[in-house]
């Protein structure tokens, strides 16, 4: 009964639709900000103010994917951010103040694994206690101060995760390149690698398909889970490092803002809420979009109170476009109530 | 990872009595006695129907026999040789030649469908990539020559979602015979099915037998496992009540005995 053409172009081509928005968007913006989005300085300022949004909103893709969400990611960039300005500020670590964060965010991450997959409380009650927990306790052992890292880009940490490594080219973009886009990057292609072709990540998107069926066909779903809100938080423990050190400053609440802006870019980039079906690519394009909207619209002459309005409406938008896009039964449906019947494959599934 | 574990129970050592032996299997669910001190054990070469109502423990029992799930006490054996409760998983039953095609929890429907033939034993590297090639050049052999795919429009990169209830149970019973089991588990692989894809899932299970295997065949409809089953195990609230050979007794005879069953407490 399954008919000739299983996959259309839309499903052959990573993230197109997302791709073919992000495109729209930005000739949008090169209308109407011409004197911003036709120069290259904006696009310099992205690869450093987006790669924590990437790395956080790349680790959610793993779990959204796996049918789970964490809500604990703004806590841990808090409590790893601080381990790592604590370390190198007061007690001049160094290289050891990475390590050091990172752990603290593996853990964090364990710990919330180990909670969800052994335990058995769904994602959302743990991480939402989790992060209180975890903010509270970085507010705690931080006394509420923040620590501003004066005269860091001297170290070698700076030069390596943040640094500028074209800073004497001629030409100004070229010396305004982030050595923090480098690091996101290859993480990003890296656990590309990791969801399309490894055990590991058809392993997550069968779990987000169907834990059940998971189980039957003799995968170990809890060490599974474990393994993927550990990857969450060493994720953000990474963009913690690179906030604080692009910013030379932290502050307790410095991973608030990314809570929604992360899940948003996600879902927008086309990985379904309902788990089984992840794009990685889709959720770059999602996070550059998201970024993309701030900078469009105030450049374009909308104050910033547009920002989140509009991309409220986008997040909104494309998710029901993915719905409809997703689900045969609920398109054809859907198509049924405009008079079209018979249109592609949706119609044998109801 | 379980290669080691599973060495000294080689599938191809050919001197045992029975493929799977349980021996006064208890299982527990909280307060819900699911599995009362059940014995049994299955030849080399029969079908076994197991039948009862619904909450009789069909399901439970298998996947206690499967290793989805560890009984709450007693001992089971694979092949004549014990094995630890503790250490046996789907896995390890995999790696011992035992397959199982679930009603509707056999594959995952929005994954291609040789991401399905392959999920829990992957053909990857070293590392644990996924040699992908491989993997959809053998799926399309089992489409094509196992199943008997040809021409209808399917391809290993078909969702699952999209296919028919028959074309889902050709597929997983196509993915379990190609795994060369020696036991193949059938949980109700007829339910929701029309009339001629029951005939092609019966006559499986004929060629299952005809190929020297064994086969668990849990089933709702009399009339379907009476006509293939050696001997059918009947079910009662977590007890194994009796056993009957279908020669003895007539698809009618067996409906009034199970109605009868359900009236006694």
């Amino acid at each position: 009964m399954a008919q000739p053409n299983p996959n259309s172009i839309v499903q052959r081509l990573e993230g197109l639709p997302i791709i073919i928005v992000f495109a729209l968007m930005l000739g949008l913006f090169m209308y109407t900000a011409p004197t911003v989005f036709l120069q290259p300085f904006i696009y310099t300022t992205f690869l450093s103010t987006l790669p924590p949004l990437i790395l956080l909103a790349i680790g959610l893709t793993f779990v959204i994917g796996a049918g789970e969400i964490d809500l604990c990611f703004p806590a841990i960039i808090a409590f790893s951010g601080f381990v790592f300005a604590v370390l190198f500020k007061e007690y001049n670590l160094g290289w050891f103040a990475i390590v050091a964060a990172l752990a603290s965010g593996i853990l964090v991450g364990f710990i919330n694994g180990v909670i969800i997959a052994k335990i058995g409380i769904p994602s959302f009650m743990t991480t939402l206690a989790t992060q209180f927990f975890w903010a509270g306790m970085a507010t705690v052992l931080s006394g509420g101060k923040s620590y501003a890292l004066r005269g860091v880009e001297e170290s070698s940490v700076w030069q390596v995760i943040v640094g500028r490594p074209f800073a004497d080219s001629e030409t100004i973009w070229i010396g305004q390149l982030p050595m923090e886009a480098f690091w996101t990057a290859l993480i990003a292609i890296f656990l590309w690698f990791v969801l399309k072709r490894h055990r590991f990540g058809e392993h997550i998107l069968f779990i987000g398909d169907s834990n059940d069926v998971s189980r039957v066909v003799g995968i170990n779903v809890d060490r599974e889970k474990i393994k993927l809100f550990t990857l969450m938080g060493f994720l953000a423990a990474c963009a913690a490092i690179m906030l604080t050190l692009e910013n030379k400053n932290f502050f307790g609440n410095q991973g608030q803002g990314y809570l929604l802006t992360a899940i948003a870019s996600v879902l927008i980039g086309g990985t379904s809420i309902f788990g089984g079906r992840a794009t990685i690519i889709g959720t770059i394009f999602g996070c550059f979009i998201i970024g993309m909207i701030e900078a469009g619209l105030v450049a374009s002459g909308l104050t910033g109170a547009w920002v989140r309005t509009v991309q409220g409406l986008i997040f909104l938008v494309s998710i029901i476009f993915y719905l409809y896009a997703d689900e045969p039964q609920r398109r054809a449906a859907f198509l049924a109530r405009f008079g079209f019947t018979g249109f592609g494959r949706g119609k044998q599934a109801g | 990872m379980t290669a080691t574990a599973t060495a000294d129970i080689e599938p191809t050592a050919d001197a045992f009595q029975s493929i799977v032996r349980l021996e006064h299997v208890e299982k527990f669910f909280g307060a819900v006695h699911a599995l009362r001190d059940v014995s049994l054990a299955i030849g080399r070469n029969e079908i076994v129907g197991l039948i009862g109502d619904n909450g009789a423990g069909k399901s439970t029992l298998i996947k206690v026999m499967t290793g989805v799930m560890g009984p709450t006490s007693g001992r089971i054996f694979v092949r004549d040789k014990e094995v630890d409760p503790a250490d046996y998983s789907v896995r390890k039953a995999h790696d011992l030649s035992i397959e199982t095609v679930y009603q509707d929890r056999s594959l995952a429907d929005k994954q291609p469908l040789w991401r399905n033939f392959f999920v829990g034993r992957q053909i990857t590297n070293r590392f644990g990539f996924i040699d992908i090639k491989k993997e959809k050049a053998i799926a399309d052999q089992i489409l094509k020559d196992v199943i008997g795919f040809r021409g209808v429009g399917i391809t290993v990169d078909s969702t699952v979602g999209n296919l028919s209830g028959g074309e889902r149970q050709g597929i997983a019973i196509g993915r379990a015979m190609h795994y060369n089991a020696d036991l193949i588990v059938l949980d109700e692989p007829t339910a929701a099915l029309g009339v001629a894809e029951v005939r092609k899932v019966i006559d499986f299970v004929r060629r299952i037998k005809a190929s020297g295997r064994a086969c668990i065949y849990i089933e709702h409809n009399l009339a379907h496992v009476h006509e293939v089953a050696d001997r059918l195990l009947v079910l009662d609230r977590g007890h194994i009540v009796t056993e009957i050979k279908p020669k003895d007794m007539t698809v009618n005879a067996l409906t009034e005995y199970l109605i009868e069953l359900q009236h006694k407490t």
